[in-house]
């Protein structure tokens, strides 16, 4: 973990920071379990004849991909588990933007996550803007890309979030 | 052998989808959360809700809102239909006692480059006429009763 700073941000945009690997396989048990949440009946995940024939075999909702890098409540002998978005939070700390608001994010699948899959994720700073001012208050828009990979390599997913980091109108800027 | 429900040119634009319409409980946010292994306290605990979030309850997850919309549109393809992009942009929350309504409109449809269907869809969820959450998504669909978009690896999957 480490501040971004202005200086720091052209050095890196595009370079994949934060790498990281489930604690945990990809498991049938989360996706019942999901789609139990939503009452998801999609034949895909509850019947393995018709996820043979159409997958090639089972595979997790496209959209959990996030969930499998979501760390225990508890584990033995861990020290503090890094932030979800650790960029996010470099970026807030080094511009010195107390806070934050994230305005959308946005998810690309590519190759489908199957039950015993170990995934891997790096967060990639794409831009950051110009300061400028909006109802919240004065700060700068940011886009950082989270990137996840299967155990062959493969791309599964890209999420994108915008996120907008601020200073309220009438404070000062953190040394 | 399992064909498809949905063809890409049985799509239209301006074709909506049928309406989901869902009495969320304090179960339905709990199993939410816990489904997305996101243990923050106010999406089961509603002293913290209250007290720390100013909330007027706990309210539902944003993953598990995103399994709320695969499923709506998975409802309306069938299982040859795959996701191939979702943006989702949050304006409010849902709490217990709500009545959420997915709604969804098709707003492009086209064969891309690959020869893979697809169809845009703009879709809400909302309650009492109210949006609390909107979401774009991009969903491939079969073109032929033996075409399977979740047979496209590499080139010929251009999500």
């Amino acid at each position: 973990m480490s501040a971004i700073g202005v200086d720091d941000i052209e050095g890196l945009l595009g370079v994949a920071q934060y790498e990281e690997v489930g604690e945990f396989p990809v498991e049938q048990g989360y996706v019942w379990t999901t789609c139990s949440s939503v009452e998801n009946g999609n034949p895909l995940f509850w019947d393995a004849e018709v996820a043979e024939e159409i997958t090639g075999g089972p595979i997790a909702p496209p959209t959990m991909v996030s969930v499998w890098f979501r760390p225990h409540h508890w584990a033995p002998n861990r020290t503090t588990p890094g932030l979800p978005l650790q960029v996010h939070f470099d970026l807030k700390e080094g511009l010195g933007l107390p806070e934050a608001v994230m305005s959308d994010n946005t998810i690309v699948f590519h190759e489908p996550v199957r039950p015993g899959d170990v995934l891997r994720t790096s967060q990639i700073l794409r831009s950051v803007s110009d300061e400028k001012t909006t109802k919240l208050g004065t700060g700068r828009f940011w886009v950082i890309d989270v990137e996840y990979h299967n155990q062959r390599g493969d791309l599964v997913a890209v999420e994108s979030y915008t996120g907008f980091g601020y200073r309220r109108a009438g404070t000062e800027e953190a040394s | 052998m399992t064909t498809p429900t949905l063809l890409q040119g049985q799509v239209t634009v301006g074709d909506t989808l049928p309406d989901l319409a869902y009495p969320v409980t304090a179960t339905t946010v709990v199993l939410g959360a816990l489904a997305a292994r996101d243990w923050r306290p106010m999406h089961h605990d509603k002293d913290f809700a209250v007290h720390r979030n100013g909330t007027r309850d706990i309210f539902l997850n944003t993953p598990n809102l995103a399994s709320w919309f695969e499923r709506y549109i998975t409802d309306w393809t069938g299982p040859f239909g795959r996701l191939q992009r979702v943006t989702f942009r949050m304006k409010g929350s849902i709490f217990p006692g709500d009545t959420m309504v997915f709604r969804g409109t098709v707003t492009d449809t086209g064969v891309d480059d690959t020869g893979c269907g697809w169809a845009a869809l703009e879709i809400t969820v909302s309650v009492d006429g109210d949006t609390k959450t909107s979401c774009t998504a991009r969903v491939a669909l079969p073109v032929t009763d033996d075409d399977n978009p979740w047979a496209r690896r590499g080139d010929r999957w251009v999500p």
